[in-house]
């Protein structure tokens, strides 16, 4: 066990180098960049000469996803991190990796948009991290830190995931968690390392070719093979639903927030408890698959449901989806890359009731 | 191309006359058959049918890089990176391990399979929209990096898959069904010499252009390819053959016009020939710590 005050970005970089992740690519973007700069330091120091890890800068964004897609293929465990206006070039990349089905780690610390929008924060990447981005019927499975520790331990997760399944993981940060400082520790993590007979190693006599492709010309072929992922996406969600609850046994209000904003509503839940409000927080973990049934659950006791995002109301809808009309789902967002306070929230959650007392 | 899958079916065992002195390597001296077999396909290359249009280059080229891979003795090393272009479908016909990239991004992918495997030949297989338009970054910059890698690009000056829309490698006056009035460079610019254009970058080993429009091209072109992978073991950097194709198709021509075509009229835009050779020094390999 080892405890250090890390960035989380740092925090994340050195995870993967405990993950044994055998290949970054990467191009340089705010507010992520200390992670192919960690890479490129720290790897080389782990280098043998049975296991070459190899660290790349490509020249854009469309050639790391890429890269990862070949070193992945050829059975490696491969990564590449980037923010938003970078994760949109890999969305054609991430669909032929879903398609492959080759298990790779991408990284998307979240700024605010549209377009080069800022560097600061935001949570406007949800939707194009959990319903597809790119083109094509495929899923994600989407983890989201809201702590530097967690940015360390969803790599770890993340690896072991992506191998199992043979699907491409997102962890879905913000800028606000990639460059925060906190105390992170660090286990003794061993990969639960899949064989990979499928990977193209080179053809041995004694196999037939490998070749990775999501090319099925024939409708048949591809409705089969559309298929088989839908089947492998409901094993997903009957398996990898993880999410966090505070308070909420005697909740009668719920803030539901993920990453940064969770964090947030964590404090403002809190607060509202001070001031006689019985709150709680719901944090999903994974976006997806995305905990619905307990959210449903939880709708049975509670008042009203708050969701808090760094966006104009994204992850609201699956709330919505979850409760079904079971009680109010309200939202509060913030945009731009501006953050609210826990206090703005608990004001918010002051006017809801109140308004609801009133009507 | 039609659009139809390619089934995989076995082709009868092909036998040739002796008459055909297309590739006189394999001289059987038994005389019992009708037929003397003088010449077989590579044990590399699948014994399915080719989808591609009768008379094309891409499935010669497809025969040259196996037979290339079985001469060299590397079928267990070798792995490939097929295109999206008419070749799309390499992985059904070359029976190696492979990947097929998206549109333009084969050298990228290459790289992530040619990095970690360093040890292995790693090629792409490339047509001219694949490489030098929508690929044309990833393509400067692996052989920019010097990426251990062959890159076989078949110019074919159309897109041939998409049905003979203009390419960046379309000839001036070239009509196709994007120029419909020939290609005019005051509106597309020239067709790009990627092979003079890369041959400028340190990173790019060995640069040559050929053509498998005539028996005697053909074994040129093969040589370039057997050379392409040798050199690989060098580590010395991006080894890149141009293949000036043919597409009858999207040419309007029929295979004996298109080859001739090449000759009269692609090879004045495209000239062939090395380009960049290794110099006699660079051909002594190097290990690991410098030391010659
Ligand atoms: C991103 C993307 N854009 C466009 C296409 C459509 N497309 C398929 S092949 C092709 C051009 C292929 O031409 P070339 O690379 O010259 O190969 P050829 O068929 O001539 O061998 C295009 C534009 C695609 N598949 N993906
Ligand atoms: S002739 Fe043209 S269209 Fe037909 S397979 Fe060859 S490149 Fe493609
Ligand atoms: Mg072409």
């Amino acid at each position: 066990m080892e405890t250090k005050l890390m960035k989380g970005n740092e925090a994340l970089a050195e995870a993967a180098i405990q993950a044994g992740c055998d290949a970054y690519f990467g191009y340089p973007i705010t507010p992520q960049s200390e992670v192919l700069e960690y890479l490129a330091r720290e790897i080389p120091k782990y280098n043998t000469k049975e296991h070459i890890r190899v660290v790349l800068q490509a020249e854009s964004e469309i050639a790391s996803i890429n890269m990862v897609y070949g070193a992945a293929g050829a059975g490696f465990r491969a990564m590449t991190s980037s923010s938003s206006p970078g994760i949109s070039l890999m969305q054609e990349g991430i669909s032929y990796i879903a398609g492959a089905e080759l298990p790779c780690l991408i990284v998307n610390v979240n700024r605010a948009g549209p377009g080069l929008g800022t560097i600061q924060p935001g949570q406007g990447d949800y939707f194009q991290a959990t319903k597809g981005g790119g083109h094509g019927d495929y899923k994600l499975i989407v983890l989201a830190p809201s702590s530097v520790q967690e940015m360390a331990d969803f790599v770890f997760l993340g690896f072991d995931l992506a191998d199992k399944y043979r699907n491409p993981v997102m962890i879905l940060s913000d800028g606000a968690i990639g460059q925060m400082m906190e105390k992170v520790t660090f286990g003794n993590y061993t990969a639960h390392k899949t064989d990979k007979p499928w990977a193209t190693t080179g053809k041995p006599p004694t196999r037939d070719r490998n070749y990775i492709t999501s090319l099925h010309i024939q409708p048949e072929k591809l409705e089969l093979s559309n298929l088989k992922l839908v089947e492998k996406y409901k094993e997903i969600t009957k398996n990898e639903i993880r999410f966090e609850e505070v308070m909420t046994e005697d909740a009668e209000y719920i803030f539901v927030a993920y990453g940064l904003s969770a964090r947030i509503c964590h404090k403002a839940a809190i607060i509202a408890r001070e001031r006689g409000i019985k709150a709680g927080m719901f944090r999903p973990i994974t976006l997806f698959p995305y905990p619905y049934k307990r959210l449903n659950e939880l709708a049975e006791k509670v008042k009203l449901m708050l969701t808090v995002e760094l966006n104009a109301g994204q992850m609201v809808e699956d709330v919505r989806l979850a409760v079904n009309g079971k009680v109010p789902v309200e939202f509060y967002g913030r945009l731009g890359g501006m953050i609210p306070t826990p206090e703005e929230i608990v004001t918010k959650l002051e006017n809801l009731i109140s308004y609801k007392n009133v009507n | 191309m039609s659009t139809e899958d390619i089934t995989i079916e076995k082709t009868a065992d092909l036998k040739i006359s002796p008459e055909n002195e297309l590739h006189t390597c394999a001289m059987a001296d038994s005389h019992e058959d009708e037929y003397t077999l003088v010449y077989e396909k590579p044990h590399t290359l699948l014994e399915v049918n080719m989808h591609y249009c009768p008379g094309c280059a891409h499935s010669l080229v497809h025969k040259l890089i196996m037979e290339a891979v079985e001469e060299l003795n590397i079928q267990e090393d070798t792995i490939g990176v097929a295109p999206v272009g008419c070749a799309v479908f390499a992985y059904h016909y070359m029976n190696i391990d492979m990947q097929e990239a998206a549109h333009g991004r084969a050298t990228a992918v290459a790289t992530g399979i040619k990095r970690l495997l360093p040890d292995k030949y790693v090629f792409t297989y490339q047509g001219d929209g694949d490489l030098a338009a929508i690929g044309m970054a990833e393509t400067i910059h692996a052989i920019n990096r010097g990426e251990n890698i062959m890159i076989v690009f078949i110019n074919n000056a159309v897109y041939g898959m998409t049905s003979g829309q203009m390419a960046p490698t379309s000839l001036v006056g070239m009509k196709t069904t994007t120029s419909p009035f020939g290609r005019d460079p005051a509106v597309y610019g020239y067709p790009i010499k990627v092979s003079e254009l890369i041959a400028q970058l340190p990173g790019a080993f060995y640069v040559s252009r050929h053509t498998v429009n005539k028996n005697t091209s053909v074994r040129k072109a093969k040589k370039a390819i057997i050379n392409a992978l040798n050199y690989q073991k060098l580590n010395k950097g991006t080894c890149f053959v141009e293949i000036i194709g043919n597409c009858p198709s999207n040419w309007k021509m029929t295979p004996i016009e298109a080859n001739n075509f090449i000759d009269e009229v692609m090879v004045k835009t495209f000239p062939l020939g090395d380009i960049k050779l290794p110099k006699p020094e660079d051909l002594i390999p190097i290990n690991q710590n410098g030391d010659k």
